[in-house]
């Protein structure tokens, strides 16, 4: 098959080893629906897809899940990533690793360690991620995994309790020993989106965190990196979502089905394919999921005939699904698509409610967290 | 924190945590994986890379490659030193 020629070779993969996780953020970009631990893929067939994602040109894997450290055999996992040649990072909450998990890791073969925050004091940290005591095990984190000489990037997800935070979210990461910051506002996919009005930020607050962040990177550069990922809502072009469908990257879930994206199963009609059925790289070049929106030729005006489509390839297609209804239009976040208004105006009245309350997996509602570092005091039901 | 402030090149470079230089099989091409990223190391680059271990001086290394490409020293020297504070700058060497 000649296109097969054409289609160049991923570079990461994006290994979700478990979907249990013990901590509740609402703003959880995993689907409704988890899948079981009883369907989760044994440590024999991640082995196989990781010496098959290597052969195949994917040169860093990143193990993630849920929370990866929910699997007990994490580090025989890890030391398969390993010996297959790939730049191996995990990505945590850092509940169930103590410095001895830790060590083993490390010894494993562990590259990097991407550890989450949820904000800068305890209390609403843990209200948050709904779990109790989880900021103070994530700073005895970071101070082991600093102290083994392992690298750590920290990572906060932006939203309206924690966004008047942000250079203190920089300043914690950088107390901590990180040697970079992601600083991401909410993707509203999965869980995330059924808590849009919980967490929206306003247009207004968006803005002043663009400027302050600008602000912060001018004043760490040469030290600690800062990455700063804008919110689609409020965006005037859009992302180029996993770098290109099928282009750069793919998705194991835990049970082994393979997507090109994380939430590509929101989408109707696909079919994915699994690693319990098909080796990878028949997965990645053959699948009709993959093959779906590879490319340019599935393109719709605007993005058929725009100068920018094979720079944001069209922006996201789970968004364009959720916003407009067909996976196959313009990304609305991008000011081009004929209902970019309507997803600012979606933004705007999510960032106006006032009552909304956080949906926690599996744990009912609360009061959603505002911040007292909110300028103006909200009333909460 | 250092503000602003373009790093130093070290005395006996090394590449920095969670930074590894490794041949993409694939792209038959030398990368520097990163945390997050992927850095081709084009045309000579790996020859300089391969060399920071931590133990080999600047010096050292400008010398080795001096004899490799069989050039002169001089222009090698300043290869080697704009690459080292390229690198040095984007935190890939300590």
């Amino acid at each position: 098959m000649d296109t097969q020629a054409r289609i160049p070779a991923p570079l990461g993969l994006l290994a979700e080893l478990t979907h249990r996780c013990p901590l509740a953020c609402p703003y959880c970009s995993n689907p409704l629906e988890l899948e079981d631990r009883r369907d989760e893929l044994d440590i024999a067939a991640w082995g196989r897809v990781f010496r098959e994602a290597a052969e195949l040109g994917v040169l860093q894997v990143h193990l993630s899940g849920g929370e990866p450290a929910s699997r007990r055999d994490l580090v025989a996992i890890t030391a398969t990533a390993s010996q297959a040649g790939l730049y191996t990072n995990l990505i945590t909450s850092a509940i169930g690793l103590d410095a001895d998990r830790l060590r083993a890791l490390k010894d494993a073969g562990l590259d990097h360690v991407q550890l989450s925050i949820q904000d800068t004091e305890a209390e609403s940290s843990d209200m948050i991620a709904g779990y109790t005591g989880a900021y103070a095990r994530k700073r005895a984190f970071a101070r082991s995994v600093v102290s083994l000489g392992l690298p750590l990037t920290v990572n906060a997800v932006v939203h309206r309790a924690n966004i008047a935070g942000l250079a203190d979210m920089v300043r914690m990461a950088d107390d901590m020993g990180a040697g970079r910051v992601e600083i991401a506002h909410v993707q509203y996919y999965g869980w995330a989106l059924r808590n849009r009005d919980a967490l929206m930020p306003t247009r207004t607050q968006v803005e002043q965190a663009t400027r302050e962040m600008e602000t912060l990177q001018q004043r760490h550069a040469g030290g600690l990196a800062i990455d700063f990922v804008v919110p689609d809502y409020y965006a005037r072009r859009p992302k180029a979502c996993v770098g290109g469908w099928g282009r750069r990257s793919l998705n194991v879930t835990p049970s082994g089905t393979v997507l090109p994206c994380h939430a590509a199963q929101t989408i109707p009609g696909l079919e994915f394919w699994s690693v319990r059925d098909h080796p990878l790289a028949d997965i990645w070049t053959l699948s009709p999921a993959f093959t779906a929106f590879r490319g340019t030729g599935w393109m719709q005006e605007p993005c058929r005939s725009c100068a920018f489509r094979e720079v944001d390839f069209g922006g996201c297609r789970c968004q364009a699904l959720a916003i407009v209804g067909d996976a196959a239009a313009t990304d609305p976040s991008c000011e081009l698509s004929p209902h970019h208004a309507r997803m600012a105006a979606l933004a705007e009245e999510s960032a106006a409610r006032t009552d909304a309350r956080y949906a926690y997996r599996g744990r009912g509602e609360r009061e959603a967290v505002f911040g007292s570092r909110r300028p103006t005091p909200i009333p909460v039901r | 924190m250092v503000d602003g402030a373009t790093p130093a090149i070290p005395e006996r470079p090394r590449l920095a945590p969670g930074v590894r230089l490794h041949f993409d099989k694939t792209r038959d091409a030398w990368v520097l994986l990163c945390p997050e990223r992927v850095i081709e190391a084009e045309g000579p680059a790996h020859e300089i890379l391969k060399r920071c271990d931590g133990a080999r001086t600047v010096g050292a290394i400008i010398d080795e490659l001096a004899t490799v490409y069989a050039a002169d020293r001089a222009v090698i020297a300043q290869d080697v030193t704009d690459m080292l504070a390229e690198l040095a700058a984007k935190r890939l060497l300590v």
